[in-house]
């Protein structure tokens, strides 16, 4: 049995005059003890998606079944079992890290020392500042506080709702390295960010893009199935670069990307002639460039 | 049981560590009895006055000294003619003045009968009608002195006793008053923001995707707001007794009781706001307009409901704090039992329920 499954789920927002589908029939499964992304840019309907699931919000159409229980029948015994880490920071800042803590064990009818196991490794990088007042702490630590309140009930699923945003990069990798840990404790986690560099890091992700699931695979999946060659190009002049290479017979696509421009070419053409003083090399696609692929063939 | 009391413990914490929270729940109150005490009272103390004395003999003389020597009135500079008169009040250096006609003591003696006119600034009618009142009863009491040893042919004296409050004080209204309000205001105030925080920070969110029950979510929230609100009660009453000398002539285990039940009922109000705004400001808004306003029309202690038109007294009836008020001045003032506020006391219960019912249904148990 899948830890979610998630059927034909629509939600919209808004009135008559002007509706807004954050959500347009959504479908996929989560095995149990899998680590599934959800990448898209903001507005993507991850934070909607995310809602449904942990009861919050009724979708308009569609069901959605987490670790064995609708979202919409059930909503109570969901409510007992996961996890949830919601986008933005939800803990009491006026009480201290210790605090937060125990409080959120007790509403959960646990302790801290009897799942203290499951949140060592986090807990201990902020043990040392247990008595500051949560309001107070840095944005990696407000994550790392987030997610031990998160899990200090050893949910069955756990939500993170774009855990690493505002994070810096160090706390992100830090972050990731944290949940493949409490992936080896068998907990399903469900994570969403708008990072794509962050996919690579999950068993199986699903690209979202204006309420739509563009494709749902393992990392390596996605990128395999690009299918068509990719260079990686550069000049003094970047601007012009752009320009050039998208006038270029058999090229499908050019944009920048990092220090280099990405070019992608039609299916069944190997090479192309570059513009004069470029350098040029290819290169293997990652998820932005699957991203980007999927998002022009939909739109 | 133990989030029960977990719950309570971060709502003290959130209480004790803000400070401005702590001033409107704890110091605010003892300002206002203090300066509603005080500061408001509607007798008339010390007004000053002037005579245009035409008559300048052994009476008009006496009958100034009268005034003079009492509590109400203050004697300012004399006129000298007519006109001063309405100079003095334009000035507003006067609040009344006596004219007393020329040949005062000799009609007095002669004619057994003799005139003063009192001139009194009606801009502000109340305080007119209570100075002419004091001025009438003081002149009233010089002639009982004057004819004390003549024999008038017919004459009916009235007795006048003052039950319950035989100085007329203010305070003794004002008491049960400013209790009414501060009660009503810093419970329904405070506990309305308290709900709507948790969902203006985003804290809401987790607590609904967790087992704990609406329903000790919305108890949980009132209970330190009650604990203070005794604090509160007491402190109030501590106030009034020594401070104020309004006695406490009931049960005090009685007055205690009822105004832990309008707290309570205060306390739902401010819960089924909360659960209803969708803002902070919204939560203030409502409670400040919606209930502050109404507790001083219609409570019975600034304006009597008695007067006012039919629709707006059976309005009142809706006010928490009309309620309260009647009981307070019943149970502190008059020293009645159960017996006769046992109505009132009831239509505060069921206030009780049907605000906490409300609260309770309107929680939202999903985001939106």
């Amino acid at each position: 049995m899948p830890a979610v499954t998630v059927d034909h789920i629509t939600k919209t927002y808004g009135t008559k005059k002007s509706i807004v589908t954050a959500l347009d029939d959504v479908s996929f499964h989560v095995e149990q003890g899998e680590l599934f992304g959800i990448i898209g840019p903001d507005g993507a309907g991850k934070t909607s998606l995310f809602r449904i699931l942990t009861t919050l919000l009724l979708a308009d159409k569609g069901n959605a079944v987490v670790d064995g229980n609708d979202v919409v029948k059930d909503y109570r015994s969901i409510r007992n079992k996961v996890g949830y880490m919601p986008g933005k920071f939800s803990l009491y800042p006026d009480l201290s890290i210790e605090e937060n803590l125990a409080f959120f064990a007790t509403i959960f009818n646990t302790t801290v020392s009897e799942n203290y196991h499951l949140i060592k490794d986090i807990y201990e990088q902020i043990a040392p500042f247990k008595d500051r007042r949560a309001g107070k702490l840095s944005g990696g630590m407000k994550q790392k506080l987030a997610l031990c309140c998160a899990l200090i009930h050893k949910p069955t699923v756990l939500f993170l709702d774009e855990p690493t945003t505002g994070v810096d990069a160090v706390s992100r990798k830090e972050f990731w390295i944290m949940l493949k840990g409490l992936k080896q404790q068998g907990i399903t986690i469900l994570v969403s960010t708008p990072y794509m560099d962050e996919a690579s890091r999950c068993d199986r992700v699903a690209l979202i893009q204006g309420g739509k699931i563009l494709q749902i695979n393992t990392p390596e999946g996605i990128t395999q199935q690009f299918g068509r060659k990719l260079f990686a190009v550069k000049s003094a002049n970047m601007l012009d670069l752009l320009h050039q290479l998208k006038s270029i017979n058999g090229v499908q696509d050019a944009y920048p990307f990092g220090e280099f421009h990405h070019v992608v070419l039609k299916e069944g053409v190997d090479n192309i002639t570059m513009p004069p003083n470029t350098v040029s090399k290819e290169v293997k696609p990652d998820i932005e460039d699957c991203f980007i692929a999927l998002m022009k063939n939909n739109g | 049981m133990k989030q029960f009391i977990s719950f309570i413990r971060k709502e003290f914490y959130h209480i004790f560590r803000d400070r401005k929270t702590m001033l409107i729940l704890l110091v605010m109150p003892i300002v206002q009895i203090v300066i509603f005490g005080f500061a408001l009272t509607n007798e008339v103390k010390n007004s000053k006055f002037s005579v245009l004395d035409n008559a300048h003999d052994a009476a008009s003389a006496a009958l100034i000294q009268q005034l003079d020597a009492s509590q109400y009135f203050e004697l300012q500079s004399n006129l000298h003619s007519y006109n001063d008169i309405s100079e003095a009040f334009k000035k507003g250096t006067i609040k009344l003045a006596v004219v007393i006609p020329e040949h005062f003591s000799d009609d007095l003696e002669h004619q057994n009968k003799a005139q003063v006119q009192l001139v009194a600034d009606a801009s502000d009618p109340n305080v007119a009608n209570t100075l002419v009142n004091y001025a009438g009863a003081v002149i009233l009491d010089y002639q009982d002195r004057i004819t004390q040893d003549k024999k008038l042919p017919y004459t009916i004296n009235t007795e006048i006793r003052m039950l319950y409050n035989p100085q007329l004080k203010g305070a003794y209204n004002f008491v049960p008053g400013v209790m009414a309000m501060v009660l009503l205001l810093v419970c329904t105030m405070m506990t309305a923001i308290t709900i709507v925080k948790e969902k203006e920070m985003g804290t809401m969110e987790i607590m609904l995707v967790s087992p704990l029950k609406p329903l000790l979510i919305i108890i949980a929230k009132a209970i330190p707001y009650l604990l203070l609100s005794i604090v509160n009660i007491i402190s109030i009453l501590l106030l009034s007794v020594f401070v104020l000398d309004v006695p406490i002539n009931g049960s005090i285990v009685l007055l205690m009781s009822e105004s832990i039940l309008f707290t309570i009922v205060s306390l739902s109000l401010g819960l089924l706001i909360s659960t209803g705004a969708s803002s902070q400001q919204t939560a203030m808004f409502i409670s400040l307009v919606g209930m502050f306003l109404p507790t001083v029309m219609f409570s019975g202690f600034m304006f009597p409901v008695e007067n006012m038109p039919k629709p707006l007294q059976i309005i009142s009836n809706i006010v928490p704090a009309k309620w309260y008020y009647i009981i307070v001045r019943s149970v502190m003032i008059k020293g009645v039992g159960i017996e006769a506020v046992w109505k009132e006391t009831l239509v505060l219960f069921g206030m009780m329920l049907f605000f906490l019912g409300m609260a309770f249904k309107q929680f939202k148990i999903r985001l939106a």
